[in-house]
């Protein structure tokens, strides 16, 4: 409940600032222009949104830190952090409520690209299996990296550092199973198994495998655990 | 049958708190009753800010325990309920308007939603922040913020107080403000200040406590803290025309009189005498004796700023 009420802080504050209009038009800016203008969508001629479900992952590893980067370490940097943490509010509760928090402005940057996909299908015979599969694939990839973001912000009070460390953290999660392909068998079979992208993809095709959901919750909660447990040894610093 | 006395509000026992090799509290212990309000004094880095910090579950104590409300700090984050917190600065949300800011510290706070339009209501009228309630707090001067900070801190109707450097930054109007509202609030709660400004703490507080170097170096109201560093000092003020060795002479001669010291010597002939008995009598009748004028003969009082100058002197030492 608690949780709840700090993620409803979360949204409103973002929105009294730029940082939220400005990361949800960059994300429909950059998603629409590729998806209509720099892919060739109406030379391919095929109504289809897998050009957006293949460039917004990407897009991810940059907007996810910036929503994230104040988080934690704005708090900190203000002293606000010690009002939230004298409050009757568990670490556990003050981190999940900023994760929803930031996970609500990433749900409704991916829901305002919708109009793009009623587009698309007035245009042609669209498949609606993939395009669900790939918002529910944005949603866990998106938590996954806002979760890392979220991590980085509690381990400085320099909102551009934990931008840095989140980007950073986004993009081997991203990338990491690109490794594999040149990394030793035993090795390269793990770093496959860390894979975003790979999890992403078969998601985003509309195949919703349990072991992938498990992966992206794992990520979600591992990372939010982490950045509770840091919370608490401020305590003993 | 006897009566039985509420438990302390503030229980501290023992508390240590190190920062690496620097040890910050080095096992302070004190305890504070319902209802009464407490200055904490010190020089920077005495260890008050750490004691308030380690009181709100803040931070952790290396050692020893505190107790709030009759909860253990380092437990079930419970307690802090029975708390309010404005730490150093009055942190706020910029972004954020009074208004949003109190509804938010409610409900994180666990208020019901029937009982949060009264409880920020009564906050803002008691904080006096009625004409600002629409404004952003980051848009506040910082009289406004600290009493933003206030009203958050006690909107949930708290049983204990503990306010770290209420009135730094404040202008004088301010500081009167805050520290009528620090004497307001203390008629119903427990509360818990520090302050680097002595006559705040003599003005407000109904006890002292004086840190220095992590120990507790002084415990008592603020006026038996003079009393007992001037106990037994008489200052004499004798007519200017008087020779100043035949009085010192004629002073030291007093049976009962330990010592005597000429003071502040270019206001005339003033004397300041030490004894283990009341001497006024004795020392009255032989200046007038003598045929001196007695124009004054004041038992010595210390100000609280001379009693902090006293022990945190006496402590370095």
């Amino acid at each position: 409940m608690t949780a709840l009420v700090v993620a409803g802080r979360e949204l409103r504050g973002a929105f009294s600032l730029p940082i939220a209009y400005v990361v949800v038009a960059a994300f429909l800016v950059l998603s629409g222009s590729y998806l209509f203008v720099l892919h060739p969508f109406f030379v391919v001629g095929r109504a289809t949104l897998r050009p957006l479900f293949e460039f917004a992952p990407f897009l991810f590893t940059l907007f996810a830190p910036a929503i994230t980067m104040r988080g934690l370490a704005e708090e900190r940097r203000a002293g606000t952090l010690e009002l939230l943490l004298t409050w009757p509010v568990s670490d556990g509760a003050l981190v999940l409520g900023k994760f929803l928090g930031a996970w609500g402005l990433l749900a409704l940057a991916v829901g305002l690209t919708l109009p793009a996909a009623l587009s698309v299908a007035a245009l042609g015979d669209l498949d609606w299996g993939p395009v669900w599969g790939g918002y529910v694939g944005l949603l866990l990839l998106g938590g996954a990296y806002l979760a890392l973001g979220l991590l980085a912000s509690a381990l400085t009070a320099n909102q551009i550092v934990a931008f840095i460390f989140g980007f950073l953290a986004c993009f081997v999660g991203f990338s990491v199973g690109r490794l594999a392909e040149v990394a030793p068998d035993g090795l390269g079979a793990i770093l496959h198994g860390l894979s975003f992208e790979r999890r992403f993809s078969r998601v985003a095709r509309g195949v919703l495998d349990s072991r992938d959901l498990v992966f992206f919750g794992t990520v979600i909660w591992l990372s939010l655990a982490v950045t509770a447990e840091r919370l608490r040894a401020r305590r003993w610093r | 049958m006897r009566a039985v006395s509420p438990p302390p509000m503030i229980q501290v026992d023992q508390l240590t708190r190190r920062y690496g090799s620097v040890t910050a509290l080095a096992g302070i212990s004190f305890t504070i009753p319902a209802g009464q309000v407490v200055g904490f004094l010190g020089p920077n880095g005495a260890g008050k800010t750490t004691t308030l910090k380690i009181l709100t579950g803040y931070l952790a104590a290396s050692g020893g325990q505190a107790r709030v409300a009759g909860k253990p700090v380092d437990g079930d984050p419970s307690f802090r309920k029975a708390l309010g917190y404005l730490p150093e600065n009055a942190p706020v949300w910029p972004e954020l308007t009074v208004l949003e800011s109190l509804r938010f510290a409610a409900r994180a706070r666990g208020l019901r939603r029937a009982a949060l339009p009264a409880a920020v209501d009564a906050a803002i009228e008691r904080t006096d922040l009625g004409p600002m309630r629409h404004r952003p707090a980051g848009a506040l001067s910082k009289g406004y913020r600290q009493r933003l900070g206030l009203a958050m801190a006690i909107l949930h109707d708290p049983q204990v107080l503990v306010l770290d450097e209420p009135t730094t930054g404040l202008d004088p109007n301010q500081v009167v403000h805050i520290r009528a509202l620090v004497r307001e609030l203390g008629q119903d709660k427990t509360v818990l200040f520090s302050s680097h400004v002595l006559q705040e703490v003599q003005a407000v507080a109904d006890r002292v406590l004086i840190l220095d170097g992590g120990r507790l170096v002084a415990d008592d109201a603020p006026d038996r803290l003079g009393a007992r560093l001037t106990q037994g000092r008489l200052t004499v003020e004798i007519g200017p025309d008087a020779p100043a060795e035949t009085v010192h002479a004629l002073l030291a001669a007093v049976p009962g009189v330990e010592a005597v010291t000429r003071v502040h010597p270019e206001a005339g002939l003033c004397f300041e005498l030490r004894a283990q008995t009341d001497v006024r009598a004795a020392v009255a009748a032989a200046v007038v004796g003598a045929g001196h004028p007695l124009l004054g003969l004041t038992a010595s009082r210390a100000d609280l700023e001379a009693v902090f100058r006293h022990v945190t002197k006496e402590s370095a030492a």
